[in-house]
């Protein structure tokens, strides 16, 4: 009890907010939100079909109509891919924030996703037909292989890396990977395979996938919002985390766990993905106060609204052909990039 | 200004191990650029290579020499160099060792500034190619502007991480803009900006060659005179001034080369990284900091990693080929990354 009145007074200190109230209709307003995102993405494409055909398609499930088949086949699991990964890449995203106190943390900066996406390019290169569900679990490896490389020049580095420096080693790793699964798309010649990948889209998912992956992000997301009370004392820094009791090796074990499987998950759907992670984060932050107990799941619900318009929009902009999801967030996410590295990336 | 009448025998002696470092740099390049040109599908002898060369060799060998391999190997140096001087002028310039045209997001600017007028006019026409390094330079300009108003803080200036880290930005933000604008456009275009974005030598004909040469032919020899105002720059603003250089006037001036010599490289090959970084790095290793000896062998440098580069990328997986700045980049991010650990905090 006394941690968490001591907790309190150094949120207080900091000037740091909680705000539960506005936390609790972020999530519910966030959730009707991603409802109403999804039903009108499942509404739209290619082939028209009316509300009323999508509603029974979704609840009164008929295989012999034609209509049913497209909304149940291919744009259900399509939009529900696309939140799956929306929440992934955010929730990771959050809690790399958080427990690095790094405002510039996201999966896709810090080279997660090259990672994961270069792994797969070695499964498609030497292991052709794998399984969805060990291409997945390489994915996590290479998310993991990424992650390493970058944090591992931080800590070897003179002095360690500051927020900023340690983006241009994640600019660095990303480069690389992405030559090497390059290289070997063109020397294997499976370019066409992993061009998807490369540019990010979730086009391709069915149902076989969602039901391996969806598992995984749940409970990764859940693991989170287990472990969001000790990352919000670990984002008042390491000191801090351990004075009011906090094993922190283990918070840190823990989150970086959840946050490979978050985003190699993702990256197995979507491909190299950035700027979810950066940009959800820190608008629920700016929303619902320093609390992850709030940030966590609000950063969920906002991800899957995100990349389910992002995918949206993706169909929209140049029927029939796809846009590259990747493309479209980058157009955002580069001038909020830019506006937190001006403001130096001080606050979190 | 710095050189004495008398230079002792031991800085004579040290002058003559750069020149010698130098020529040792460029003989390596004309190695390459031997090799280089028996790379290739169609296989030439050594024997056959000379006989083609002296004008005796078959229609096809002729061909294949002539109209394939030479100008892309050209090409290769000329980019090479380019890219090499620009990031060494940059480091020069801004006093930040990381910077690079590539990765400061200029090489991207130029980049969509050619895929833009591809777009619009057939490649195979000619007048077009020798425009294209003026709108390369156009564009590189216009994001090398926005790049610096984006870094540059009241009070603060610009911090070299912040300068890098807005060039990635924009080069990520280019990138992307790019793939939405060609995918409204045909699918060959979109092949196009592919090939681009992975950075392969693609303006192979002599053409392309006469188009960047001019750019090259008066910027090089123009920052070879500038090679003392780099040293001075250097050593810091104050003394800079109090030596008598117009640092405004002198950056600006310097800058705009700069872009230019990235603009043009780009503008026949692809959105290669990490040379201009590399170049002027290892050159630095190894002849020391004066400007006078860096930018020869940065020049030199750059022209042997672009042509090995490239080299490489066709022989691995011959017919067919992997961008040169795909080889680059695995090279050049582990450098990146090597500096980065490296540099203080």
């Amino acid at each position: 009890m006394s941690a968490s009145v001591e907790q309190s007074l150094e949120v207080k200190k900091r000037g740091l907010t909680s705000r539960p109230v506005i936390g609790t209709l972020i999530l519910i307003g966030g959730m009707i939100g991603l409802i109403i995102a999804i039903g009108i993405s499942v509404s739209i494409g290619a082939a028209e079909i009316d509300v009323k055909t999508v509603w029974s398609a979704v609840f009164q499930y008929d295989s012999a109509l034609v209509p049913h088949q497209i909304i149940q086949e291919t744009r259900l699991p399509r939009v529900l891919g696309a939140a799956l990964v929306g929440a992934s890449l955010a929730v990771s995203g959050s809690i790399m924030q958080g427990m690095t106190r790094n405002p510039l943390a996201d999966p896709g900066l810090l080279g997660l996703n090259a990672g994961a996406a270069f792994m797969l390019a070695i499964c498609f290169a030497f292991f052709p037909g794998l399984p969805y569900m060990y291409l997945i679990l390489f994915a996590f490896l290479g998310a993991a292989l990424g992650a390493g490389i970058v944090f591992g020049i931080g800590s070897i580095a003179k002095g360690g890396l500051t927020p900023m420096r340690l983006v241009l080693a994640g600019a660095a790793v990303t480069a690389l990977l992405v030559a090497l699964s390059e290289g070997i798309a063109i020397y294997h010649r499976i370019a066409q395979d992993l061009a998807f990948w490369n540019a990010g889209g979730v086009s391709g998912t069915k149902w076989e996938n969602l039901q391996i992956m969806a598992p995984w992000v749940l409970l990764a997301i859940l693991g989170a919002i287990v472990l969001s009370k000790s990352i919000t004392l670990l984002s008042l820094g390491d000191e801090v985390a351990v004075g009011l009791g906090q094993q922190t090796g283990k918070i840190k074990l823990f989150g970086t766990i959840i946050i490979l499987i978050l985003a190699g998950a993702a990256v197995s759907v979507v491909g190299a993905v950035g700027f979810v992670g950066l940009i959800i984060p820190h608008i629920t932050r700016f929303i619902v106060g320093h609390d992850y107990r709030w940030i966590i799941p609000g950063s969920a619900v906002l991800g899957g609204v995100l990349v389910v318009l992002a995918d949206l929009a993706a169909r929209m902009v140049n029927p029939p052909q796809e846009t590259p999801i990747g493309a479209l967030i980058a157009i955002i996410g580069v001038p909020f990039f830019l506006y937190l590295t001006r403001k130096g990336g001080k606050e979190l | 200004m710095i050189d004495k009448p008398y230079v002792s025998t031991y800085q004579q002696s040290r002058q003559k191990r750069k020149i010698y470092t130098i020529l040792l740099i460029l003989l390596l390049t004309v190695i390459a650029f031997i090799i280089s040109m028996n790379t290739g599908f169609i296989r030439l002898s050594p024997m056959e290579l000379l006989e083609t060369l002296l004008g005796m060799g078959t229609e096809k060998q002729n061909l294949t020499l002539f109209e394939f391999r030479l100008p892309r190997i050209v090409i290769s140096v000329l980019v090479g160099i380019g890219l090499a001087l620009s990031g060494c002028v940059l480091q020069g310039v801004s006093g930040n060792a990381l910077a690079d045209p590539g990765i400061l997001g200029i090489n991207a600017g130029a980049g969509l500034a050619v895929v833009l007028f591809i777009s619009f006019f057939p490649t195979t026409s000619d007048v077009p190619v020798l425009f294209l390094p003026i709108l390369a330079f156009v564009g590189a300009g216009v994001t090398a502007a926005v790049i610096y108003a984006l870094a540059y803080k009241r009070g603060e200036g610009i911090t070299p991480t912040r300068l890098l880290l807005t060039g990635i930005a924009i080069a990520a933000g280019i990138s992307a803009a790019m793939i939405i604008l060609t995918l409204r456009l045909t699918p060959d275009n979109y092949q196009f900006v592919a090939v681009w974005l992975a950075g392969s030598i693609w303006g192979s004909n002599w053409m392309f060659v006469l188009s960047v040469l001019p750019w090259l032919l008066i910027l090089i020899p123009y920052v070879f005179i500038k090679a003392r105002v780099l040293n001075t720059l250097n050593l810091g603003e104050v003394t800079a001034t109090g030596l008598g250089v117009n640092i405004e006037k002198e950056r600006l001036l310097l800058l705009a080369a700069a872009v230019a010599l990235a603009g043009a490289s780009v503008a026949v090959s692809g959105g290669i990284g990490f040379v201009g970084l590399i170049g002027p790095h290892l050159a630095r290793q190894l002849v020391g900091g004066k400007h006078q000896f860096v930018i020869p062998a940065s020049a030199a440098i750059g022209a042997l990693l672009l042509l090995s580069a490239d080299t490489i990328g066709r022989w691995l997986i011959e017919p067919s080929e992997i961008p040169a700045g795909i080889v680059v980049s695995v090279i050049g991010a582990p450098y990146f990354l090597y500096l980065l650990a490296k540099s203080k905090a």
